[in-house]
């Protein structure tokens, strides 16, 4: 079969970094071609050269046999080459029609022929099964449909080949599933896929062929049926990967953590959680599940005191914290890595060893009569540096914002587990880290649960939440919809609790 | 950090030398010889007339006397910048430091030893007052401080005013009855030694502010707190920090710099309270010093010194027939070749610097 793309020998260098390294990748028209890589594995400069975004330093592209250069992303889109972005880049009190047309509107004299283009859109959604209604706002529809938007933009404006960038990301399963039904369709049509992706499963489900990329280079292309997910992992990261973290069944003791008819209001000012009462118990770990946006923010800053809370009662250790100060609840007992560690974990302006005792700067040895000891605080530094393998350039005086974001995690991470909370909410803990990174983290976190610690676990990654909860609450619109044993559930239920159309408790 | 420090210093250098250079291409548009305001440079900071081939150390003493007030309202806006705050108000606060200076010099009876403290902490304890409420309703009401500085500018100068005019009395409209001998900072030997200028002991003051300054934010746990909610307000509440009071200690301790200028001013350069038809600019200054100084107690020392340094000059100059406004001009360059960071960053690794890291997020 004919080659539709080719990027032969694509070399990329960043100041300080080789982005892509002799990368080749070759994509069959009419399949579905998925790009594996950690983060920093260069798929997204890859793309990005493909999309006329950057110009590669050596390497040539041929789209259908004929050499192109392809200047900028206008470039692309003529060529047929369209991608839907992570990060949708949609109008929100625009509707769906205007939305695709924007940019390429069909007139009628001076005005915009609104009827044409909505037969337009109406014909591609059924075409390709994508079921989307023309006149809906966007701020109305769910994020899949959102998604299918952004499928739509493509397709109208005729592409042949579409880019998907880390697609699964913002989706439920079900909606996942529905998304790898339209790829097929796509394919189908005569369309070509490429899916940027670090999730293995997808691939396994969806992808014909996969090229996998580590640190800049191309490892190899294969064929997906002939190859195994842990073949694939392996390829990425470089040795073999334990998908699955051993662990000892938990042995909870006494509820250290209990939150009780807990209301908390949003920036909107609607109540983000509803009524919500959960008990974490010492050595075990609760995780918390929903779709993003659904009052799991809310509920963090909440429990952790960057948030009022409404109403309820929040107990650690049987106080109730619900309207103590952050300081009072940490000295406490109480841990918290944050969901946004930019934001909330650090001070990026400081160096690494000031970020570890932003907590405990105050207290010897740190600081006697509020004089810092800027040697104590460069030896603790060294010590969970040590102890918790951060990568750092410049050791303990790296500024924090040059590291990378695996490093920065873990640096929250020690400085966390250094504390030894009793009580510990971890938001999001591996959120964009690549294999290696995940698995030692969730070694970490199930070993503070064999100490005994009471630890509730808040992720969007299903995976995450299965593998590493002992059991799992599922949240819905602010309300608990579900709790249930993590061993006794899959997938499939947590999803169905997670849009709401299943409640489960016990 | 030292890295840091270093490319700050670097910047304030090129962008001083960019100022002077520009400086001297308007005179030369003018038709006059730059030479001239090298000149008045060097006599007014160093007494030394290369010209005359005179020396004068009263200059010296005056120099000083231009560099002490704008050393510490560049320190005022200095100290809120570190804690993410923009001090415009440090003006009013000079003006309320001042009048808390009048007011305790001409209403107190006590030995020097005693009144000159008590004037001086008064002034500084005004000051502050006229910071912290900025900083209240900031911290309370997140009402933004700029605006309410700048409005503290004009009911701390009425406030001056009525209350000289009206109620401590005036001897010409304009200013009060002098302060007696026991309230001022004037010393005999430090005139002696500059023939005749006005030089006073308000230089242990601003010394020790300086160094108050570096001690506070560089030193202390209260420093890393202020500087973590400067750097990231939600970082710092996330630590347990106390954000809210940390904006409010932090607006006091800037408006108690910029008192003590105030007082400094009084009983050290006037030796009498003032009416003013209007702001005389210390704050505006100090909003330049800091900048130029990169927030840093030193820095702030050196650019206010170069910024006293061209106060100094004006006179000068303007008697050599420059105008004087060149001095401004210089200064406003120089402040906007330091806004200018970016460019001026990318112009020095044009010219040949090595490369920097690559920026966070640019590569992958």
């Amino acid at each position: 079969m004919a080659f539709v793309i080719e990027m032969l020998d694509i070399d990329k260098s960043f100041p300080g970094i080789r982005a892509n390294d002799h990368v080749t990748l070759q994509v069959e028209e009419r399949s579905i071609h998925a790009l594996l890589g950690e983060n920093g594995a260069g798929k997204s400069t890859l793309m990005s050269i493909l999309f006329g975004l950057y110009q590669p330093d050596a390497g040539t592209i041929r789209v259908r046999g004929k050499d192109v250069r392809i200047t900028d992303p206008n470039v692309a889109n003529e060529l047929g080459i369209g991608m839907v972005h992570q990060h949708f880049k949609l109008v929100h009190n625009f509707t769906v029609t205007e939305n695709i047309i924007l940019g390429l509107e069909p007139r009628k004299g001076l005005v915009v022929d609104a009827r044409k283009a909505e037969r337009r859109v109406e014909e591609l959604s059924r075409l390709y099964g994508l079921n989307v209604d023309p006149r809906a706002r966007i701020e109305d529809i769910s994020v899949g449909m959102q998604q299918r938007v952004e499928i739509l933009k493509m397709l109208y404006r005729d592409a042949e080949i579409l880019i998907f960038d880390e697609p699964t990301a913002v989706l439920t399963p079900q909606e996942i599933h529905e998304l790898m039904g339209i790829m097929r369709r796509l394919v189908g049509e005569g369309k070509t896929v490429l899916l940027i992706t670090h999730k293995l499963k997808e691939i396994k489900e969806v992808a014909d062929s996969c090229t996998v990329l580590r640190r800049g280079r191309l490892i190899g292309t294969v064929p997906v049926a002939e190859t195994s997910e842990e073949k694939m992992a392996e390829m990425m990261v470089g040795r073999e990967v334990n998908f699955h973290i051993a662990k000892a069944p938990a042995n909870p003791g006494e509820v250290v953590l209990r939150l009780e008819g807990l209301n908390v209001r949003n920036p909107k000012g609607l109540l983000g959680v509803k009524d919500v009462s959960l008990d974490v118990r010492a050595g075990e770990i609760l995780g918390l599940c929903g779709i993003d946006g659904n009052g799991q923010t809310e509920l963090i800053k909440a429990i952790t005191g960057l948030a009022p809370a409404e109403s309820g009662r929040i107990l650690l250790g049987g106080k109730d914290i619900a309207r103590m100060p952050v300081k009072r609840r940490l000295d406490l007992g109480l841990g918290h890595i944050p969901e946004d560690r930019h934001r909330h974990g650090l001070i990026l302006d400081f160096r690494l060893d000031e970020n570890l005792v932003v907590h405990s700067y105050g207290k010897p040895p740190f600081a006697k009569y509020g004089i810092l000891d800027f040697e104590a605080i460069r030896k603790n530094g060294e010590r969970l540096i040590d102890e918790f393998d951060v990568r750092s350039g410049e050791g303990p005086a790296t500024p924090t914002r040059s590291m990378s974001g695996g490093n920065q995690q873990k640096a929250i991470v020690a400085r966390e587990i250094d504390r030894s909370p009793e009580a510990f909410v971890v938001a999001q803990p591996t959120r964009g880290l690549d294999v290696g990174a995940i698995e030692y983290i969730h070694k970490r976190i199930v070993a503070e649960r064999d100490k005994g610690k009471a630890i509730l676990l808040v992720s969007l990654e299903l995976d995450e939440i299965l593998d590493v909860s002992d059991r799992i609450a599922v949240i819905h619109a602010g309300e608990i919809v579900g709790v249930v044993d993590a061993k006794k559930t899959d997938e499939n239920e947590l999803g169905l609790m997670m849009s709401g159309s299943m409640r489960k408790v016990g | 950090m030292t890295k840091a420090k270093n490319d700050k210093l670097v910047l304030s250098l090129v962008a001083t030398g960019l100022g002077f250079l520009l400086g001297a291409i308007v005179i030369i548009g003018t038709g006059k010889n730059p030479f001239i305001m090298l000149n008045a440079m060097v006599f007014g900071t160093t007494g030394i007339n290369i010209a005359k081939g005179i020396f004068n150390a009263r200059y010296i003493g005056e120099f000083f006397i231009q560099a002490m007030p704008i050393i510490l309202t560049g320190l005022s806006v200095g100290f809120a910048f570190r804690t993410g705050l923009f001090n415009i108000g440090a003006e009013g606060q000079v003006l309320v430091g001042g009048l808390a200076a009048t007011i305790i010099g001409l209403g107190v009876r006590a030995p020097s030893i005693v009144h000159v403290p008590m004037i001086i902490l008064g002034a500084m304890l005004a000051g502050a007052l006229w910071g912290a409420l900025p900083g209240f309703l900031k911290a309370r009401y997140n009402v933004h401080e700029v605006v309410v500085t700048i409005m503290m500018n004009y009911i701390g100068l009425h406030l001056n005013n009525h209350i000289v005019r009206n109620i401590i009395g005036t001897t010409d409209g304009v200013k009060t009855a002098v302060f007696p001998k026991t309230a001022m900072l004037s010393s005999d030997f430090l005139a002696g030694v500059t023939n005749g200028s006005r030089l006073n002991w308000g230089i242990v003051p601003t010394v020790l502010a300086v160094f108050v300054f570096w001690f506070l934010i560089e030193k202390t746990t209260f420093g890393f707190g202020l500087r973590a909610v400067g750097f990231n307000k939600e970082g710092a509440r996330y630590a347990g920090m106390k954000v809210e009071r940390n904006v409010m200690t932090s607006m006091a301790i800037a408006g108690a710099f910029a008192g003590l200028a105030g007082a400094v001013m009084a009983i050290g350069t006037f030796g009498f309270g003032r009416t003013l038809p209007a702001a005389e600019g210390y704050g505006f200054d100090g909003i330049a010093v800091a900048l130029v100084g990169g927030n840093a107690a030193f820095g702030i020392m050196l650019s206010g010194l170069l910024f006293g340094m061209l106060k100094a000059a004006a006179p000068l100059m303007q008697s050599a027939g420059i105008p004087k406004e060149i001095g401004s001009i210089i200064q406003a360059s120089i402040v906007v070749f330091v806004a200018m960071k970016y460019g001026l960053e990318k112009l020095l690794v044009l010219m040949g610097r090595k490369s920097r890291e690559p920026v966070e997020g640019s590569a992958v």
